[in-house]
C-alpha cells in the first residue's frame, strides 16, 4: 500500500506520464491522444480518491520534494479543501477528455499532440496548486498554470488568438508576480515561513496598515480570481477550443484562482485575523459590485461564450466574496461553489461547444428553436443553467445558500443584497437561452441541425447527471468544507 | 619646493581636462586617440609626483645613506606606459581598418555612412 | 604545497598559452590549446572552491615576495564563485565557438581571435584573483584590449566604429580608476587590497578618499556598463561576433562588477559606502532605474543581440540595486544575479549565434517560423527569456525572490514593486520575440525542420539545463552566493 504522502506526488505526475505517453505512443496512433488522456485521468481521479479516504484516517503528512534554498521548499500536503479541489479538477478531466474527442475532431482542430501535451501540463500544476503544502509551491504550480495554458489560448495561431493571448499573459503575469509574490515575499520577511497551517501564520503583532495591504495584494494579486478591474483575461481566453474554455477556463484556471485565495484567507491570515482587518469589508464590496457589474455585461452579450465568460466572472466573485466576509459559513459555501460551480460551467461550456460543432453557432440570437433538433444538448444545459442560478434540484442550491448565509452573518445587507441581484441575474441571462430553444420554432436553415457527437453527448450527460447527484448528495463536500472550519 | 609641487598637480589637472575636452570634440579619429595619450600622461605626471620626495636623490645605491624619491610610482608608471602604448597601438590599427572600411577616418563621416546603410 | 600554486596556475597557464597561440596561429591546433586552457583552469576552479571551503581563504605571494612588497593573490568564497563563472563559460564558449565563427571570420584571422580570447580569459581571471589594486588595474587592461581586438572580428563593418567606441570609453575607465588608485597610494603608501582596508579606517575624513572613491567608482562603473556609462556595450554586443558575444555577456562586466562590490566593502572601510558617504543611495536609484527604463529601450531593438545586450544593462541595473542595498542580504542577492545572469544571457547569445548559423541573420524578422523550424534553438532562447522575466522553476525567479527579499528586509517596499515592474517590461520584450518566433508565419515559405548543428546546440542546452536545474534547487548557488557576501561585508556567518 502506498503512503498516503507519495500518493500526492503521484497526482503530479500522472498528468506528466500522459505528456510522455502522448509524445512517444501518440506519435505512432494519433487517434489514442483522449483515450491517453482519459485514462490518466481516471487514475488520477482514483489517486485524489484514495487521498481523500487516506484524509478520514487523519492528517496526511507532508512530502517535501525539493528545497531551493534555506527554509523555503517545494512541497505538498493535502487539506480537505485541496481534496475537493483536486477531486474536482481530475474527475472534470476525464469528462473533458471524453468530450474533446468528439469536439476536436469534430470541429477539424489541427495541433492535437500539442494541445493534448499542454492540457496534461496544465492539470498537473493545477493538481500542484491543489496539494502545495505552502505560498511558495503554490505559486511555482500558479505561474507554471499560467504559462502552460497560453498555447492552449493562443491555439488558433490567429491575430485574434494573439491579442488574446497577450492579455491573458500580461493580466495574469502582472498581477501575479507585481502583487501576489511581493505579497508572498513579504509574509516570509514578516513571519519566516509560507507554510499552510490551521488558524493563519500572520498574527496579530503585525502591523495593521501591512496586513491591510497584504491583504489587498493577496486579492487582487490573485489575478486567475478575476476580481474586476483584473478580469479581463477571462473574456479573452475565450479564443481558445472549447474543452480549454470548458475545464481551463471555467474549472482548473480560474477555480485555482479562488482556492488560492480561500487558502489565504484560511491558512494564511486566519479567518479570525481576518475579520479584524479593517479591508476585508471593502475587498467584499469589491467582490459584490464585480457581482452585479458582470450580470448586467452578460446580459448585453449575443456571443454564448462571452455572456458564460461573464457569468464565470461573476460566479468567482461569490466565492471571494464566500472568503471575505470570513465567517464559517461563508468558507463553507465558497468551497462548495467552487465546485457545484465547476460542475454547473462546465456543461454549459460543453453545451456551447456542442451547438458549435453542430450547427457552427456563436451567437445567441441564432439559437431559436435549435432545442427540438438538439434535446440532449439543451436539457443539459438547462440543468448547467439552474445549478448557476441557484436553485434546487442541482448542488448549486446548497452553495449559494451557505454563501448567503455568511453574507448575513455579517448583517452587512448590501452584499447580501448583491448575492440575491446577482441570481436574479443569473437567471434572466441564462434561462431564457434554454427556453427559447424549445418554444421558438426553428429559424430558417436550422431544419437540417443534427445533435452533436455522441462522445460530446456522453460528457453532457455525464456532467449534468453530477450537477444533479450533488444535490442528493453533498454530504462528502460538507465533510471537507466542515473539518476546516472546525479545526479553526 | 612646495609651491614646485602643487604647480605639478596643477598641470596635472590642466592636461587632463585639455585631453577629455579633446577626446569628446574631436573628430578625427587619430585625434581622439592623441587625447586619449594626453589624457593618460597626465596620470603619469600625477604618479610620478606623488613619488617625489622633496631633496631626495635618485633610489640608486650609494655609499652613504640618503634621502632617496619613492621608486614604486615609477615603476608602476613603467607599467601604465606600457598599457598605454599598447592601447595606441591598437587604437591605430583600428583606425587603419576603419578607413579601409568606410574610407574616411572623420568620426561624423563614419557615423553618416552608417546611418546611409 | 601544490595547492597554494593554483591560484597562480589560473592566470599563468592562459599566459602562457597566449603567446604560444600567436605564434602557431594555425586554426584547429589554436583552438585545441585553448580548449586545453579551460579545460585546466575549469578543474582548477573548482580545486580553488573545494579548497577554499575545507581550508578557508587562499593567499598566494607571487614569485614569493611577501605582501607590501610583492603582489598577493588572495581568494575567497568571492572570488572563488566568480572565477568558476568566467572558466566555465570559458569553456562552453570555446566549445561552442569552431562552428560559429566558421561562418563569420575568415580562417587566416582564427588563430589570432583565439590568442585575443585567451588573453582575455588571462586578464578576466586575474582581476578576479588578484590582491593588489595596482595588478587590477594591470589585467583589467589585458582584459580590454583584447576585448576590443575581439569585438573588431565582427563580420559588419561598424562592429570597428563599435570597438573604437569602447576603446576610448575604456581606456577613460581605467584611467579613472588609476588616477583613483593614485591618490589612495599617496594616503596610505599600500596597493594592498588588505593593507589598504587596514589603514584607511583612520584616514576616512580626508577629502583625498572622497575624491580616490569617486575616480575608482565611476572607473568601475564604466567598465560594468551601469547606467548612465553604458553607450558602448549595446554596439559592442551587436557587431561582435556571436561567440564572442556569448562570452563577453556572461564575463565581461561581471569580473567589473565583482571589483566594484570587494572595494566599495571591503577595501573602503566599513560603512564608507553606505555610511559615510550615502553613496549608496545613488547607485540603488541608477540601479532600479536603469533596470526598468533599459528593458523598456529592448523593447524597441529590431536585432536580437542589440536587445538583450540593452537587457543586460537593465540586469546590471538589477545587480546594482543589490549592492546598493549595501546589506548582507542585498550582497548576496548581486552575487547570485551574477551567477544566473551569466547562465542565461549565454544561453540566450548562444542560441542567437545557432539562429544565425541557420538563417544568416539575427534581426527579429528572421525568427519567423524559427518556432517551427528550429525548436530547440528557439527553445533555448524562450527559457532564457523566461528566465530573465523571472518564471518560477528558472534561476531568474530565484534571483527576484533573493532581490525583493533584501529590499523588503530593509521596508523598501517601492522598490520591490519597481524590480517586479521591471520583471513586466521583461516580459514585454521577451513576448515580443515569443509571438514572432511561433505565431508570424510566412505563408509562402515551407516550414523545414532546420536545426542547427550540435557543436553550437550542446554548449546552449547545458546552459539552458543548469538554468532550469538551478532554478529548482538553488541551495548551491545560493548559499555560495550568500557565503560570498558574508566575507565580503564581513559579517561572521
Amino acid at each position: 500500500m502506498m503512503s498516503a504522502s507519495t500518493i500526492q506526488l503521484y497526482c503530479l505526475v500522472a498528468p506528466i506520464v500522459a505528456v510522455v505517453l502522448i509524445v512517444t505512443v501518440g506519435r505512432v496512433f494519433p487517434i489514442l491522444y483522449e483515450t491517453i488522456n482519459a485514462s490518466v485521468a481516471v487514475i488520477t481521479f482514483l489517486l485524489t480518491l484514495s487521498l481523500y479516504s487516506a484524509l478520514g484516517e487523519g492528517t496526511i503528512e507532508s512530502m517535501v520534494l525539493f528545497e531551493p534554498f534555506a527554509g523555503v521548499s517545494i512541497a505538498l500536503q493535502a487539506e480537505p479543501l485541496g481534496i475537493l479541489f483536486a477531486m474536482m479538477a481530475s474527475f472534470l478531466w476525464i469528462i473533458t477528455s471524453i468530450y474533446s474527442f468528439g469536439y476536436m475532431r469534430g470541429h477539424g482542430e489541427t495541433n492535437l499532440a500539442r494541445f493534448n501535451i499542454f492540457f496534461a501540463i496544465a492539470i498537473s500544476s493545477a493538481m500542484g496548486i491543489a496539494l502545495a503544502a505552502n505560498g511558495f509551491t503554490l505559486f511555482l504550480f500558479y505561474e507554471v498554470l499560467t504559462l502552460s495554458t497560453f498555447p492552449l489560448v493562443t491555439h488558433a495561431g490567429s491575430d485574434k488568438a494573439r491579442r488574446a493571448g497577450r492579455i491573458y499573459l500580461f493580466l495574469l503575469l502582472g498581477t501575479s508576480v507585481g502583487m501576489l509574490l511581493l505579497a508572498l515575499i513579504w509574509t516570509w520577511i514578516l513571519t519566516g515561513t509560507l507554510d499552510f497551517r490551521a488558524g493563519g501564520i500572520l498574527d496579530g503583532d503585525i502591523s495593521k496598515t501591512t496586513l491591510n495591504i497584504l491583504l489587498v495584494l493577496y486579492v487582487f494579486g490573485i489575478g486567475k480570481a478575476a476580481l474586476m478591474p483584473f478580469h479581463r483575461w477571462l473574456p479573452a481566453a475565450m479564443v481558445a477550443p472549447t474543452p480549454v474554455s470548458a475545464l481551463l477556463h471555467a474549472v482548473a484556471v480560474v477555480k485555482a484562482g479562488v482556492f488560492s485565495i480561500l487558502k489565504v484567507s484560511i491558512y494564511i491570515f486566519g479567518i479570525d485575523l481576518l475579520q479584524e482587518l479593517e479591508v476585508h469589508r471593502y475587498l467584499a464590496y469589491a467582490a459584490a459590485f464585480t457581482i452585479v457589474a458582470t450580470a448586467i455585461i452578460a446580459l448585453r452579450k449575443d456571443n454564448l461564450k462571452a455572456r458564460l465568460a461573464y457569468s464565470t466572472i461573476g460566479q468567482l466573485s461569490y466565492i471571494v466574496l464566500g472568503a471575505l466576509v470570513a465567517n464559517a459559513a461563508g468558507i463553507v459555501g465558497g468551497g462548495l461553489h467552487m465546485l457545484m460551480h465547476g460542475f454547473g460551467k462546465i456543461t454549459l461550456f460543453f453545451g456551447a461547444g456542442a451547438i458549435l460543432v453542430a450547427t457552427h453557432k456563436t451567437e445567441i440570437s441564432q439559437m431559436r428553436g435549435i432545442g427540438r433538433r438538439m434535446p440532449v444538448t439543451m436539457i443539459t444545459f438547462l440543468i448547467g443553467s439552474i445549478v448557476i442560478v441557484g436553485a434546487p434540484p442541482t448542488g448549486g442550491m446548497w452553495s449559494k445558500w451557505n454563501l448567503l448565509l455568511g453574507a448575513a452573518n455579517t448583517t452587512d445587507w448590501l452584499l447580501l443584497a448583491a448575492l440575491i441581484v446577482g441570481s436574479l441575474l443569473s437567471a434572466l441571462y441564462l434561462l431564457p437561452i434554454a427556453v427559447r430553444a424549445f418554444y421558438h420554432s426553428p429559424d430558417d436553415g436550422n431544419e437540417t441541425i443534427k445533435e452533436a457527437p455522441v462522445s460530446i453527448l456522453i460528457a453532457l450527460i455525464i456532467s449534468a447527471a453530477g450537477c444533479i447527484i450533488l444535490f442528493f448528495a453533498p454530504d462528502f463536500a460538507f465533510d471537507l468544507m466542515n473539518m476546516i472550519t472546525s479545526s479553526e | 619646493m612646495e609651491s614646485i609641487g602643487i604647480v605639478n598637480y596643477w598641470i596635472v589637472i590642466a592636461l587632463m581636462m585639455i585631453a577629455l575636452y579633446i577626446v569628446i570634440s574631436a573628430n578625427n579619429l587619430i585625434k581622439k586617440i592623441i587625447g586619449l595619450n594626453i589624457f593618460q600622461s597626465s596620470v603619469f605626471i600625477l604618479y610620478i609626483s606623488i613619488g617625489k620626495v622633496g631633496g631626495g636623490t635618485a633610489p640608486i645605491l650609494l655609499k652613504e645613506p640618503a634621502v632617496y624619491s619613492n621608486p614604486l610610482p615609477h615603476v608602476l608608471i613603467l607599467t601604465a606606459i606600457v598599457v598605454g602604448v599598447a592601447t595606441t597601438a591598437l587604437g591605430l590599427a583600428l583606425i587603419v581598418r576603419i578607413r579601409s572600411a568606410f574610407g574616411t577616418i572623420d568620426d561624423q563621416d563614419v557615423q553618416q555612412d552608417i546611418e546611409r546603410n | 604545497m601544490l595547492s597554494l600554486h593554483l591560484s597562480a596556475l589560473q592566470v599563468v597557464i592562459p599566459l602562457l598559452a597566449a603567446p604560444l597561440c600567436a605564434i602557431i596561429r594555425i586554426p584547429g591546433v589554436t583552438w585545441l590549446i585553448a580548449l586545453a586552457v579551460g579545460i585546466a583552469s575549469s578543474i582548477n576552479s573548482i580545486a580553488i572552491l573545494l579548497h577554499i571551503n575545507r581550508f578557508g581563504e587562499i593567499v598566494y605571494s607571487l614569485g614569493g615576495w611577501a605582501a607590501p612588497f610583492g603582489i598577493e593573490y588572495r581568494i575567497d568564497s568571492a572570488n572563488a564563485l566568480i572565477l568558476l563563472i568566467i572558466s566555465f563559460i570559458y569553456l562552453l564558449g570555446i566549445i561552442y565557438a569552431p562552428a560559429s565563427i566558421k561562418t563569420e571570420v575568415p580562417e587566416k584571422s582564427q588563430g589570432w581571435l583565439y590568442t585575443a580570447w585567451i588573453l582575455c580569459f588571462t586578464g578576466l581571471s586575474g582581476i578576479t584573483i588578484s590582491g593588489d589594486v595596482f595588478n587590477v588595474f594591470v589585467f583589467l587592461e589585458v582584459s580590454s584590449l583584447s576585448t576590443y581586438i575581439l569585438i573588431s572580428f565582427g563580420q559588419d563593418k561598424r562592429c570597428l566604429t563599435a570597438a573604437f567606441r569602447y576603446l576610448v570609453m575604456g581606456t577613460i575607465a581605467a584611467t579613472f580608476y588609476l588616477v583613483g588608485i593614485g591618490f589612495l597610494y599617496s594616503l596610505t603608501g599600500t596597493l594592498n587590497m588588505a593593507d589598504l582596508a587596514q589603514r584607511l579606517p583612520d584616514l576616512i575624513s580626508q577629502n583625498t578618499v572622497a575624491v580616490a572613491f569617486g575616480f575608482v567608482i565611476v572607473g568601475l562603473a564604466i567598465k560594468m556598463a551601469l547606467f548612465p556609462f553604458h553607450a558602448w556595450l549595446p554596439n559592442a554586443y551587436a557587431y561582435a561576433p556571436n561567440a564572442v558575444t556569448a562570452f563577453l555577456a556572461g564575463t565581461a562586466t561581471k569580473a567589473a562588477v565583482y571589483v566594484f562590490i570587494r572595494l566599495t566593502f571591503e577595501v573602503f572601510p566599513e560603512d564608507y559606502f553606505s555610511g559615510f558617504t550615502s553613496s549608496h543611495h545613488i547607485i540603488l536609484a541608477v540601479g532600479i532605474f536603469s533596470a526598468v527604463i533599459t528593458s523598456a529601450i529592448a523593447i524597441f531593438q529590431d536585432d536580437l543581440k542589440r536587445l538583450f545586450a540593452w537587457s543586460s544593462i537593465g540586469q546590471i541595473g538589477y545587480i546594482a540595486v543589490g549592492v546598493g542595498l549595501a546589506s548582507t542580504a542585498g550582497v548576496a542577492a548581486s552575487f547570485l544575479h551574477l551567477f544566473n545572469h551569466s547562465i542565461m544571457k549565454t544561453a540566450i547569445f548562444m542560441a542567437i549565434g545557432g539562429l544565425f548559423f541557420v538563417t544568416g541573420s539575427t534581426t527579429t524578422a528572421a525568427l519567423k517560423n524559427a518556432g517551427r523550424r528550429m525548436p530547440w534553438t528557439m527553445a533555448a532562447i524562450l527559457i532564457g527569456g523566461l528566465s530573465l522575466i523571472g518564471v518560477p522553476f528558472t534561476t531568474g525567479f530565484i534571483s527576484k525572490w533573493y532581490l525583493v527579499s533584501a529590499s523588503l528586509e530593509q521596508n523598501f517596499w517601492w522598490l520591490a514593486g519597481l524590480i517586479l515592474l521591471g520583471s513586466l517590461v521583461t516580459a514585454a520584450y521577451v513576448w515580443k520575440i515569443v509571438e514572432i518566433a511561433y505565431f508570424r508565419k510566412d505563408p509562402n515559405v515551407k516550414v523545414v525542420r532546420q536545426e542547427a548543428p550540435l557543436s553550437l546546440l550542446i554548449p546552449t542546452w547545458i546552459l539552458v539545463v543548469a538554468n532550469i536545474y538551478f532554478g529548482v534547487d538553488a541551495r548551491f548557488s545560493g548559499s555560495m552566493a550568500t557565503q560570498a557576501a558574508n566575507t565580503i561585508l564581513g559579517v561572521s556567518p
